[in-house]
Formats: structure tokens, sequence, C-alpha cells
């Protein structure tokens, strides 16, 4: 945007040496933006449209067609080719935001009615859901957290180990083989691998419903988004920094723990922390293999338990009025503020850990 | 320390491609051998056969022998961990550890050694850096992270992470090409001092270099695109830049190359 020199569009035969041209002022994105906003709720208006969605498109479409049209007749065919590339990535990015923006502001508007002390320390034993608005999310807590560190800690070292084999020593078959099966792992849908746990573990070996059955399910879904993140981290490890080590005389599994993985460490954790947010918000093993208890039960190997995801569906859906709606609503703003939690530590671990070139 | 390599009817290999054929040649104690030729004639993978780092590259291999005093390299129970450890590495670009501060780095090959204690530690790091003519520009920032320096101080780290571990012998690998003169001549002048204590080996592409740090030049050439590089001659580098036995050698130096 700055005042850079522009030549001017013209067609190779007679080609112009002028090296200024007209331009139009700062503020023209701006209030071309502005104008077919106000443009666009007036069509809306007058149209009678009700969504206000429509408005919005429509305000969209007015911008791209009116930067590229304002543009033309001022800067010439060049720059309005620009201008309107320009106004394509905002209005895209726009149209990203908007409903990221609008989930969080809505469930935030919903949920933070329902969150008092009360709400977060107590369970749902013995209370009527349908009747009363009493009861909590305690227990669901307890058990996502749970279940969730479970998986972890089971998902999180095998995944690390594989991508280790695959980037440092696998060559050949094998290697092609488990990437594959990674690949094919990554799309399988969380019913799936619930069921797989439920079949494998709670029929054939006969263990009963708890959270680590859960957690097994969880961990199947894990696996292959950390595997796929570290070993692309440590893809980033230059090739020259593991020679260096080699030549100092240190052996290979000694430049793996103590240069590769430190110098891929910031990575690996986001990586491992967004893996554990995706898992988290996983509601269908859960339903298959927790159970859903309405009381605190924090033994992860015994008995049912609870979990955000699978609170929220049957506040929903067997509640089904407006104290499950309530509950279910604050449930959610638990859930997306302790995922977003966990993305905040990863940053910072990231951050922290990450090779640094300051003097 | 500072040992006499003696190689004999030395080949590597890149897969099935040839890289370099048939080398002999003898390479002094406490001296500063300099290896020069044109691009692609095998410097560098001889100069890597030397302390078993060749073999890092799949499908690499070497046929023949690197007698270290009277050790081969390639005998049948060497383990290649304990030949880098006496023979050690500089590299083209300056490669310090990411992560660790200027002293972490210098002892990064110790430590993973094994060696713990404080006192120890702390005198090595003054020591090499020392040697390596570093000390007086770090010692007031031994922690910071050692990305941090320029790049000829980042070069002359790596040098002191090289010579912390008491190589005999030293490689370099173009160790000047990505530094500025004033840098360059801050190795050389490190290079011959430290000749004193190790054998070096140093590839170049600068034929001044050669002629001001070495003792004695190898020249390498390579028959054409696609063949291996050989030895073409090796001899006192005073006699290589003024009087060499092999026409080849004469045209490259004096620029009558290709």
């Amino acid at each position: 945007m700055s005042t850079t020199v522009t030549v001017t569009d013209a067609t190779p035969p007679q080609l112009s040496h002028r090296l200024t041209a007209a331009r139009l002022p700062r503020w023209a994105p701006a209030g071309i933006a502005g104008g077919s906003i106000v443009l666009g709720c007036a069509v809306g208006a007058v149209a009678d449209l009700k969504s206000h969605l429509q408005w919005g498109l429509i305000s969209a479409l007015l911008f791209l067609v009116a930067s590229y049209a304002v543009s033309a007749s001022v800067e010439g065919r060049r720059q309005a080719k620009d201008r309107f590339a320009t106004s394509l990535v905002w209005v895209a990015f726009i149209c990203a935001v908007v409903p990221l923006v609008s989930l969080t502001f809505y469930t935030v508007q919903q949920g933070i009615g329902a969150i008092t002390p009360e709400f977060l320390s107590h369970s749902m034993k013995g209370v009527v859901a349908t009747l009363s608005p009493d009861g909590g999310i305690y227990h669901a807590i307890i058990g996502t957290v749970e279940q969730v560190l479970l998986a972890t800690l089971i998902a999180a070292p095998i995944g690390l180990l594989t991508a280790v084999y695959l980037v440092e020593y696998g060559r050949g078959r094998l290697a092609k083989a488990v990437t594959f099966f990674v690949d094919v792992m990554t799309g399988i849908p969380s019913v799936v691998a619930g069921l797989f746990i439920l079949s494998l573990w709670n029929i054939l070996l006969g263990f009963e419903y708890s959270g680590f059955s859960g957690s097994l399910a969880l961990a199947i879904l894990m696996m292959p988004v950390v595997v796929r993140s570290t070993e692309e981290m440590l893809k980033l490890v230059p090739n020259e920094l593991r020679e260096a080590s080699y030549a100092l005389g240190v052996p290979r599994w000694k430049t793996i723990l103590r240069i590769v993985l430190p110098t891929a460490i910031g990575g690996i954790t986001t990586g491992v922390m967004l893996a554990v947010a995706r898992i988290t918000g996983e509601t269908a093993p859960v339903m298959m293999l927790v159970f859903g208890a309405d009381f605190i039960n924090s033994d992860p190997f015994n008995g049912p338990q609870q979990s955000l995801p699978l609170y929220i569906w049957q506040q929903y859906s067997q509640v089904n009025n407006e104290f499950g709606y309530s509950r279910a609503w604050g449930a959610a703003l638990v859930l997306i503020a302790f995922v977003m939690g966990l993305n905040l530590i990863a940053r910072g671990i990231a951050r922290w850990r990450s090779p640094k070139g300051g003097r | 320390m500072a040992k006499r390599i003696d190689v004999s009817g030395l080949s590597a290999y890149y897969g099935s491609t040839r890289a370099i054929e048939d080398i002999s040649m003898t390479i002094e104690p406490r001296s500063v051998t300099a290896f020069i030729g044109p691009s692609g004639c095998g410097k560098s993978t001889f100069l890597r056969t030397l302390n078993r780092m060749h073999e890092v590259i799949p499908g690499a291999r070497v046929e023949g022998k690197v007698m270290l005093d009277d050790e081969n390299l390639y005998g049948a129970n060497v383990d290649p961990v304990a030949v880098r450890r006496s023979v050690g590495m500089v590299f083209q670009r300056p490669n310090p550890f990411p992560t660790m501060s200027i002293y972490d780095n210098v002892v990064a090959g110790l430590r993973l050694a094994g060696v713990k204690k404080k006192s120890v530690l702390d005198g090595v790091v003054e020591r090499s850096l020392q040697g390596a003519n570093l000390w007086n520009e770090v010692k007031d920032r031994l922690n910071k992270p050692g990305a941090g320096l320029s790049g000829g101080q980042q070069q002359r780290l790596c040098i002191a992470r090289a010579i912390a571990v008491e190589p005999e012998v030293l490689l370099m690998d173009e160790p000047c090409s990505a530094l500025d003169p004033i840098s360059t001549l801050a190795i050389e002048d490190l290079i011959g001092e430290l000749k004193s204590q190790f054998t070096i080996v140093i590839v170049t592409h600068n034929m001044q270099q050669a002629a001001r740090v070495s003792d004695r030049t190898a020249f390498f050439n390579l028959a054409g695109v696609g063949q291996p590089g050989k030895l073409i001659e090796l001899d006192d580098t005073q006699r290589i830049f003024s009087n060499p036995s092999v026409q080849a050698t004469e045209d490259y130096i004096s620029g009558r190359f290709g």
C-alpha cells in the first residue's frame, strides 16, 4: 500500500516508460467495502430477504465487483486484477472467521449463565434432571481429564517412536507399509474405533465398561495424528545437525535423543496437544465405551464414567428441556475453554522450547 | 596425538556409482594437507571416507584400506563411532546445535559421551574456545544460544566443538567457503596454530588458501562427467604451485583448465 512506483498497463508494441500513474487513495478499499455493505444491506432490506447471511453475501459480491470496476476505471486493468485478488482474500478470510467467532460468542452467551461454583463442583447424582436446574459437570470433567490423559499416555509414546522409526531408521517395504497404515488410520471414523474396542476389549476379552476402554478408542484416534505431525517436525531437523553429531563420535540413538528430538520438541509438543484437543471432543466412542454415569467415579479402570461431550449429548437429547439445554451449553463452554487452554499451553511450550537465535 | 593416515587402493561408491577410484596417499601427522580440484572430483567424498562419515548416506560404501597409524579404519571389528571420536570433522556450513548454548555446544561431544564433571567441562570449554580463537569474543555470554553468533564465529565454535573431544585428526570440508575474508583469515590463522597438535586435512576451492595454509597439497581430477574422481598428484605445496610434475595440475592451478 505504500507509495511504490507503478508502471502503467500497456500493450507490448508501444511500451510506456512513464513511471507514475493514477492511483486510488489509500482509504479506497475501506471506502468501497463500507459502500458495498451499506448497499448490500439496503438491497437486502428492500428485497425483504429474511436471512442476514444473504445480506452479507450480497455485500461481499458487491465489494468484489466494485473493487474491480473502480480500480479498472482509475488505475487500469493490471492494478484492477491485483485489487480484485486482494479483495477476494479478504472476503474469504471473513467468511472463515465469521462462523468461528459467532460459534464462540454464542456458546459463551448461552453457557455463561449455567456456570456456577455448584455446577462445576457437583455431579448429577440424585438430581432429577428433567425437573430441576441443579446438578453439575464435576463427574464429566474428571472423566474427560482422566480418559484424555490415559489416551495420551498410550498414544503419544507409541506415535512418537513410530515417527522416529519412520524418519530415522525406516527404509524399504516396512516403512512404506507403516506409512500407509498410518494414513489409513487417520481416516478411521471415531465410531469405528469405538466399535473396534467394544468388540475386542469389552465383548471378546470381557472387560466391563470403563473410562479406560474409552481411552483405548481415543488412543487409536490420536496415534496417527501424533505420528504424522511428529514425522513432519523430525523431517525439518537439518541433516547437518545429525552429521555434526556423528562427527563428534556420538552414536546414532544418542544423536536422536539429545540432538534431533530437542531441536524438534516445540513442534512435536504442539502436534501432540492438537491431537489431544481433537480427541477431547470425541463423542461416539465415549458413548459406546464409557457409558455415561450420573455419579462421580474417579477410577477410570472400574465402572462407567462420564465425559463432557457425552454429557452434552445426554443433556440435549435425553433431558431435552430448558434445564437440559442450559446444562449442555454450560458443559460446551467448559469443553471449549478446556481445549483452548490446551492450545495456549501448547503454543507456550512451543515458544519456550524452540531453538532461539537471539544474541 | 596426531596420527599418520595411510590410504591404499580406496574406492568409494554411492549405490552403483563409483565416486572415487583407487586412491592411495599418505597424510603426514602435525601438518596441513590440502585437497584441491574441480567440483565433483570426489575431494569431499574422499575426506568423508577418512572418518567413516561417507557411510552415513544410504547406499554408500567403501573399498580399500585407511590406516590410522597401525589400525585399519575399515577393519572387521572397528566401531565407526570410535573412529569419529579420533577423527573429527568441520563442515562447509557452520552447524552449531540450535537448542544449545555456546557452552553446551562446545562440550556436546564430551557430554554425550558421558562426561559430567563440571570442573572438567569448564576447563575444556575455556581451552577449546581459546584454541579456536573465540574465547575473548564469547567468554561473557557462554550461556547465550550458539546460533546467535555471526557466521565466522559459528564456524570457530564448530572448530572448538570438534577439538573439544581431542581428536587425533581434524578434517575440514571447505570450512571458509561460507565466510567473509576477515573470518576466513581468522580460520586460516587458527589452522596454522592447530597443526602443532593435530593432523589436519582441508578441502578447499580457493587455491590461494591452499597455498597459504597447507604444507602438502593433493590435486584431484576426473576424466569427464560421470567418471570417478582420481588423485592426480600429492606433493609439497610449494612444489605443486611452482613446479608440478603433472601437466593437468599446472593447467588447473594456472587457470588453463578445461
